[in-house]
C-alpha cells in the first residue's frame, strides 16, 4: 500500500494532537454541562454532605429522653428530679407509676435511661446511710448509655456535696483542660477532611468510570477510536473536565468550611492544594482503573460505590476511629488512598503542621499515584491496540 | 393476568444478570462481616504523656492510679512541654497530663492544687471523653487523699447514695449490637433503593420502556411488577443477613422473626417507592445514580445509622422525621435487641405503612405512558 | 380546542391537521390523511422530517399539540389506551429484551396482549417453524444477527394478530436481500387484513406500498400511490420523485 496523505494514516504534528485533544476535552465539557440535573447534584452535594456531616452528625450526647420511678416522692429525689432536667442533657419524659413499667417504656423505644429511686430515699439517707438509685440505661447504643449514666453520675454526686452544705472542700485538687486545636469541640474539624476525601473520590472515580462506561455501552468508544487522536489521548481527554470539576469542588468546600462552619486552615494553604493534586490524580488513576475493567455503566457505578466509597467511609477514619479497628481492617484500611489523604489533611488544616509532617502521606500517595496510572494506562493500551 | 407474565421476565431478567446476583449475595456478607467489626467507638488505650515536675510520692502515687486503669496507656514521661505537645502532633499520645512542680505543697499546706490536661480535640470524642475520664480518676484519688488526711469525718467523705448502673439489653456494651440490626437496614436500603431505579432508567435508555408503554399495560400493573421482584430479594437478603449475623457474632433477634419480615415487608415497597419516584424524574443512568447515591447516603446518616437521632439539631431532627429509615432502625434495633413485639410498635407500623402508601402513589402517578 | 368531528366510515387510520410544536419548532404541520384497512401505507422522507413524531402521536406515545386523529375508531385524545390494545409497534430499536430469549420474548407480548396461554407455546413454535428459526427457539436475543431481531420483532408486533402495525424504520441496517425478505413478511401480514404504517428514509420501500405520503418540513407534501406520484412528477422512481419535492426542503438532514 502506497504511502497515504489520509490524516489517519499520516504521522501527526504535536500541534495536531494537541489540537485534537483539546476538542475532545471540550466536547466532554459539553456533555457534562448539558445535564443540568447531574451537575446540580455534583455542585450543591459537598455543600449539602459538609452540613450534613457537620452539624447534624453529632457524637456529643445531650437532650436524652429519661424516664424516673420514684416511689418515695420526697425532697430530695424531687430535687434530684429537677436538677437531672436542669441542664442539656436530660429531658424528662415521662415518670413512670410502677416498676411494671419499665420494662414496656424500653420496648418502645422511648427512652434512654430511667432512674429508679428506692422507697423512703431521704429518709434512709438520713438515718440508716443507705438510699439506692438506679441507673437503667438502654445499652442498645453503648455510647449513649456509658455516656448518660456518667453525667447522671456526676450529677448526683454534685448534688450530694450541696445537701452536705460544705462550704469550702478541703483538699482539692482541681484539673483544668485544654482542648487542643478544636477548643470548641466542634464536629465538624473531624468531618471536614473526611467529605473532601470522599467528595473527590466520587467525582474522579465514580463519574469518570461511569463517563467511559457509557460510551463503551453506546458503541460510541469504538467512533472515537477510530478518530485520528490516539486512543490514549481520548481516555485521558474524558478525565480531564473531572479533574476541574473536582478542583471546583475542592474549593467549594474549602470556602464553605472555612466562612461558614468556621473551620480554620491552620497550616500551609500552598500544601494543602499540592496534596490535594496528588489525591486527585490517585482518584482519576482508580476511576480509569475502574473503567478499564467494566462494560456497562451500571457495573461502574456499582462497582465505584460499593467497592470503592463504601471502604473509604468505613475504614479510612473518617466515621469510625482506625485504632479500634482489628487489625487486618486497619492493614486494609491502609491501602485505601483517601485514608493517607484524610489523615493529611487533618494535620495541615486542623493541626497546622508544616510539610515535615505529612512526609509519609506524600510519599504513600505519589506511589500509589504513580502505580494506579500505569496499571490502568497499560490496561488500556492492551485493550485498545 | 398481565401482571404474571411482567414478574416473570424481570425475575428471568434478574437471575441472568450475573453481576446483580453476585452483588445480592456477597455484598451483605461482606457488610455484615466487616462493618461491625470496623465500627467501634468505644474510647480505650487512650495514650497518655505524663508531664510529671513534683516527682513526690503523691504525683507519683496518681500516675500510678491512672496507669491502673483500663482506659489509659502511658506512653512516655516527659519533662518538657513542647515535648510533650510534638507527640501530640505526631498522633503518639492523645492527651498529655502534666503535673506542676509544687504539686504537693499545694496540695498539703495550701489545700488546693491544679494539674492541667491537654487533649487533642480533632476527634471530638476521644478528646472529650479522654478528659473526663482523666477527671473522674483524678476525683477518685482526690477522695481518696482526704480521706487519709482528714480521718475524723467519716461522714462527709462517704456518700450515702449508693449509684449502680445497669446496662439493658447489651450489659457488656459491645457496640457490634448496635451496629448490626442497622447495617441490615443500610443493606435493604441500597439493594432496594438503587435496584428498581436503575432497572428502569436502564430500560428507558435502550427503549423497551417505549415498547412496554404503547402495549395496554398499565401503570400500576408495571409499577408492580418493577416492585415485586425487588420485595423477593429484600426478603432473601434479610434472611442471608440473619444467617450471618448469627454465623460470625452470635446474634439471634430476640423478638419474633415474623415481626421483622412484617416490618421490612412494609419497609422495602416503601424504598422501592422511592427509588421508582427517582428514576421517573431521571432521564439518564447517570442522574439516576446521583440522586440515588445522594438520597440515599443522607437518609441514611439523618436516620440514626450512625449517631443517635437525639443528639441532632433540631432542625436536623425535623428532617430525620420524613426518612423511613428513621423509624426502621429504630425498629430494628428494638426487635433484635429487645425482643419488642409489633404491638409495642405500632406507631411505626403506621408511620411506615404511611411513607409506602404515599411514595408509591406518588409513583404511579409521577410515571408518564405518554411524554408531553 | 377543535369542535368533535365524528370519524368518517371504515377508515382505520385518520389524521386531521394533526401538529406537534416543541417550543417554537415544528415538528409537524397539520397532517392530514386517512389509510385504509389491508393498506401499507408508507411514510416517507428524509431524516427530522418528522415521520416518528407523527407515528409516535397515533400511537399514543406523545399528546400532540393541535389537531385530531382517530386509529382503530379510537380518538387518540383520551382513548389512547385502547387504541394499544388494537395495535402494534416496533420502534427503531426494535425493542425486544437482550437477557431474554427468543420464544421467552414472544411469550411475554403474547400474555400482554391478551393470547390465551394455552395458546402461546404452540403458535410460537409455528411462528418459529414459518420463519426457520426453530434452533434459535432458546438464543438469547442479543445472540442474534441485526435481520434476525429484525423479523422476530416484528412479528412479536403481530403475533396478537392487531388490527393495525406501527413500524418505525424497521429496515435499518442491513442488505437489501435481508429487506426484501421483510418486506415478504409485511405482505403476508397485510394480506391477513392487518393494516401496516410504516416510515422509511428508503425510496425504493417506497415501491413495495400501496400508498405513501412523502413528509417534508413536518408537512405532507405529496399522498397517492407509487405509480400516480412517478406519472405526477414525471420521474423514473421514487428517489428522483423525492427529490425534486426535497429540493425546496429547508431543514437538512440531520
Amino acid at each position: 500500500m502506497s504511502k497515504s496523505t489520509f490524516s489517519s494514516e499520516r504521522k501527526k504534528t504535536p500541534r495536531e494532537n494537541w489540537n485534537f485533544f483539546i476538542a475532545f476535552v471540550r466536547k466532554e465539557f459539553y456533555h457534562i454541562f448539558r445535564d443540568r440535573m447531574s451537575m446540580l447534584i455534583l455542585l450543591v452535594m459537598p455543600i449539602l454532605m459538609l452540613i450534613l456531616f457537620g452539624y447534624a452528625l453529632n457524637t456529643e450526647v445531650k437532650n436524652s429522653k429519661i424516664a424516673v420511678y420514684d416511689p418515695s416522692h420526697d425532697e430530695v429525689t424531687r430535687a434530684l428530679v429537677e436538677k437531672l432536667q436542669v441542664n442539656n442533657y436530660f429531658v424528662l419524659h415521662k415518670m413512670l407509676k410502677s416498676p411494671d413499667e419499665v420494662d414496656k417504656c424500653f420496648k418502645s423505644g422511648e427512652v434512654a435511661m430511667i432512674i429508679v429511686f428506692s422507697e423512703n430515699f431521704y429518709e434512709n439517707l438520713l438515718h440508716g446511710g443507705h438510699a439506692q438509685i438506679q441507673l437503667l440505661a438502654d445499652g442498645s447504643d453503648p455510647n449513649t448509655a456509658s455516656t448518660i449514666t456518667t453525667y447522671a453520675t456526676n450529677i448526683i454526686a454534685g448534688y450530694q456535696q450541696d445537701l452536705l452544705k460544705m462550704d469550702k472542700i478541703p483538699y482539692q485538687i482541681t484539673p483544668e483542660i485544654k482542648l487542643l486545636y478544636n477548643p470548641s469541640m466542634v464536629a465538624a474539624y473531624n468531618f471536614v477532611p473526611g467529605v473532601m476525601g470522599m467528595i473527590i473520590l466520587l467525582i474522579c472515580a465514580m463519574m469518570t468510570s461511569v463517563s467511559i462506561a457509557r460510551e463503551k455501552e453506546n458503541g460510541t468508544m469504538e467512533i472515537l477510536l477510530v478518530s485520528p487522536m490516539k486512543p490514549l489521548y481520548v481516555i485521558l481527554s474524558k478525565a480531564v473536565p473531572y479533574f476541574f470539576l473536582s478542583i471546583v469542588n475542592l474549593f467549594t468546600i474549602l470556602v464553605v468550611s472555612v466562612f461558614v462552619m468556621g473551620v480554620p486552615i491552620a497550616g500551609s494553604f500552598f500544601w494543602l492544594i499540592v496534596l490535594s493534586l496528588l489525591y486527585i490524580f490517585v482518584s482519576l488513576a482508580l476511576g480509569l482503573l475502574i473503567s478499564s475493567v467494566v462494560n456497562t455503566q451500571m457495573a461502574a457505578m456499582l462497582i465505584s460505590a460499593m467497592g470503592l466509597m463504601m471502604p473509604v467511609m468505613l475504614l479510612s477514619g473518617m466515621l469510625f476511629p482506625s485504632e479500634n479497628m482489628p487489625v487486618f481492617l486497619q492493614l486494609i484500611g491502609d491501602t485505601i488512598p483517601a485514608k493517607w489523604y484524610i489523615e493529611a489533611v487533618k494535620k495541615i488544616m486542623i493541626k497546622g503542621l508544616g510539610v515535615g509532617a505529612i512526609l509519609n502521606e506524600l510519599a504513600v500517595l505519589t506511589v500509589m499515584a504513580v502505580a494506579l496510572i500505569s496499571i490502568s494506562l497499560r490496561n488500556f493500551k492492551i485493550r485498545l491496540e | 393476568m398481565i401482571l404474571k407474565y411482567l414478574i416473570e421476565k424481570e425475575f428471568k431478567q434478574i437471575k441472568r444478570n450475573k453481576f446483580l446476583s453476585r452483588l445480592v449475595f456477597i455484598f451483605p456478607f461482606m457488610m455484615l462481616a466487616i462493618l461491625p467489626q470496623a465500627a467501634n467507638f468505644e474510647v480505650k488505650d487512650i495514650n497518655l504523656c505524663v508531664i510529671d515536675n513534683n516527682h513526690t510520692t503523691y504525683s507519683q502515687r496518681l500516675v500510678q492510679k491512672i496507669a491502673a486503669s483500663d482506659y489509659f496507656h502511658i506512653t512516655t514521661i516527659s519533662t518538657d512541654y513542647r515535648q510533650a505537645l510534638k507527640s501530640i502532633e505526631l498522633d503518639k499520645s492523645d492527651i498529655i497530663l502534666e503535673i506542676p512542680g509544687t504539686f504537693e505543697q499545694d496540695l498539703i499546706r495550701n489545700q488546693v492544687a491544679n494539674v492541667m490536661i491537654s487533649a487533642n480535640a480533632v476527634n471530638g470524642m476521644k478528646g472529650g471523653l479522654g478528659s473526663s475520664y482523666l477527671a473522674g480518676i483524678l476525683a477518685e484519688y482526690n477522695s481518696e487523699i482526704r480521706v487519709e488526711l482528714m480521718p475524723s469525718t467519716p461522714k462527709l467523705a462517704q456518700s450515702g447514695m449508693e449509684i449502680t448502673k445497669i446496662f439493658r439489653f447489651n450489659p457488656e456494651l459491645k457496640y457490634k449490637y448496635m451496629m448490626v440490626p442497622a447495617i441490615m437496614v443500610m443493606l435493604l436500603t441500597m439493594i432496594c433503593g438503587f435496584l428498581p431505579a436503575f432497572n428502569i432508567v436502564s430500560e428507558k435508555e435502550n427503549g423497551t420502556i417505549e415498547q412496554m408503554n404503547v402495549t395496554p399495560v398499565n401503570k400500576f400493573t408495571l409499577i408492580l411488577s418493577k416492585l415485586i421482584p425487588y420485595w423477593v430479594i429484600g426478603f432473601i437478603v434479610l434472611t442471608i443477613c440473619f444467617g450471618v449475623a448469627w454465623l460470625f457474632y452470635g446474634m439471634w433477634p430476640k423478638g419474633s422473626l415474623l415481626t421483622i419480615y412484617l416490618f421490612a415487608s412494609v419497609f422495602v415497597l416503601a424504598f422501592s417507592g422511592l427509588g421508582l419516584i427517582i428514576s421517573n424524574y431521571a432521564k439518564t443512568l447517570q442522574q439516576a445514580m446521583f440522586m440515588a447515591f445522594f438520597i440515599i447516603i443522607s437518609f441514611i446518616f439523618m436516620s440514626g445509622l450512625y449517631t443517635p437521632v437525639d443528639n441532632m439539631p433540631q432542625w436536623a431532627q425535623y428532617i430525620s422525621d420524613i426518612s423511613p429509615l428513621k423509624y426502621f432502625i429504630r425498629v430494628m434495633r428494638l426487635v433484635y435487641l429487645k425482643g419488642s413485639s409489633t404491638a409495642d410498635l405500632i406507631k411505626p407500623f403506621l408511620t411506615l405503612c404511611g411513607f409506602a402508601l404515599i411514595f408509591n402513589t406518588w409513583a404511579v402517578l409521577s410515571y408518564r405512558k405518554s411524554s408531553n | 380546542m377543535n369542535t368533535k368531528e365524528i370519524m368518517p366510515e371504515g377508515k382505520v387510520i385518520v389524521a386531521r391537521n394533526l401538529t406537534k410544536m416543541f417550543g417554537n419548532f415544528t415538528a409537524v404541520d397539520h397532517i392530514s390523511f386517512e389509510v385504509d384497512k389491508g393498506e401499507i401505507f408508507g411514510f416517507l422522507g428524509a431524516n427530522g422530517a418528522g415521520k416518528t413524531t407523527a407515528m409516535r402521536m397515533l400511537c399514543g406515545l406523545s399528546k400532540q399539540t393541535s389537531g385530531q386523529a382517530w386509529v382503530a375508531g379510537f380518538d387518540i385524545t383520551g382513548e389512547s389506551e385502547s387504541i394499544k390494545k388494537c395495535i402494534g409497534y416496533m420502534s427503531q430499536k426494535f425493542a425486544l429484551y437482550e437477557e431474554l430469549e427468543v420464544w421467552e420474548n414472544i411469550r411475554l407480548y403474547a400474555g400482554i396482549y391478551g393470547v390465551p396461554e394455552k395458546e402461546i407455546a404452540p403458535r410460537t413454535d409455528e411462528l418459529l417453524q414459518r420463519l426457520g428459526f426453530e434452533n434459535e427457539k432458546n438464543t438469547l436475543v442479543k445472540s442474534l444477527p441485526l435481520g434476525w431481531k429484525q423479523k422476530l420483532a416484528f412479528s412479536v408486533a403481530i403475533f396478537h394478530e392487531p388490527k393495525i402495525v406501527f413500524l418505525d424504520e424497521p429496515t435499518g441496517g442491513v442488505d437489501p436481500a435481508t429487506r426484501r425478505q421483510f418486506w415478504e413478511l409485511i405482505y403476508q401480514a397485510a394480506d391477513r387484513g392487518i393494516t401496516v404504517f410504516v416510515t422509511t428514509h428508503y425510496m425504493d420501500e417506497a415501491e413495495y406500498c400501496n400508498r405513501v405520503t412523502i413528509m417534508v418540513d413536518g408537512r405532507i407534501d405529496a399522498l397517492d400511490s407509487p405509480k400516480n406520484l412517478k406519472q405526477q412528477y414525471d420521474a423514473k422512481n421514487m428517489d428522483e420523485v423525492f427529490h425534486q419535492l426535497a429540493r425546496n426542503a429547508k431543514r437538512a438532514e440531520k
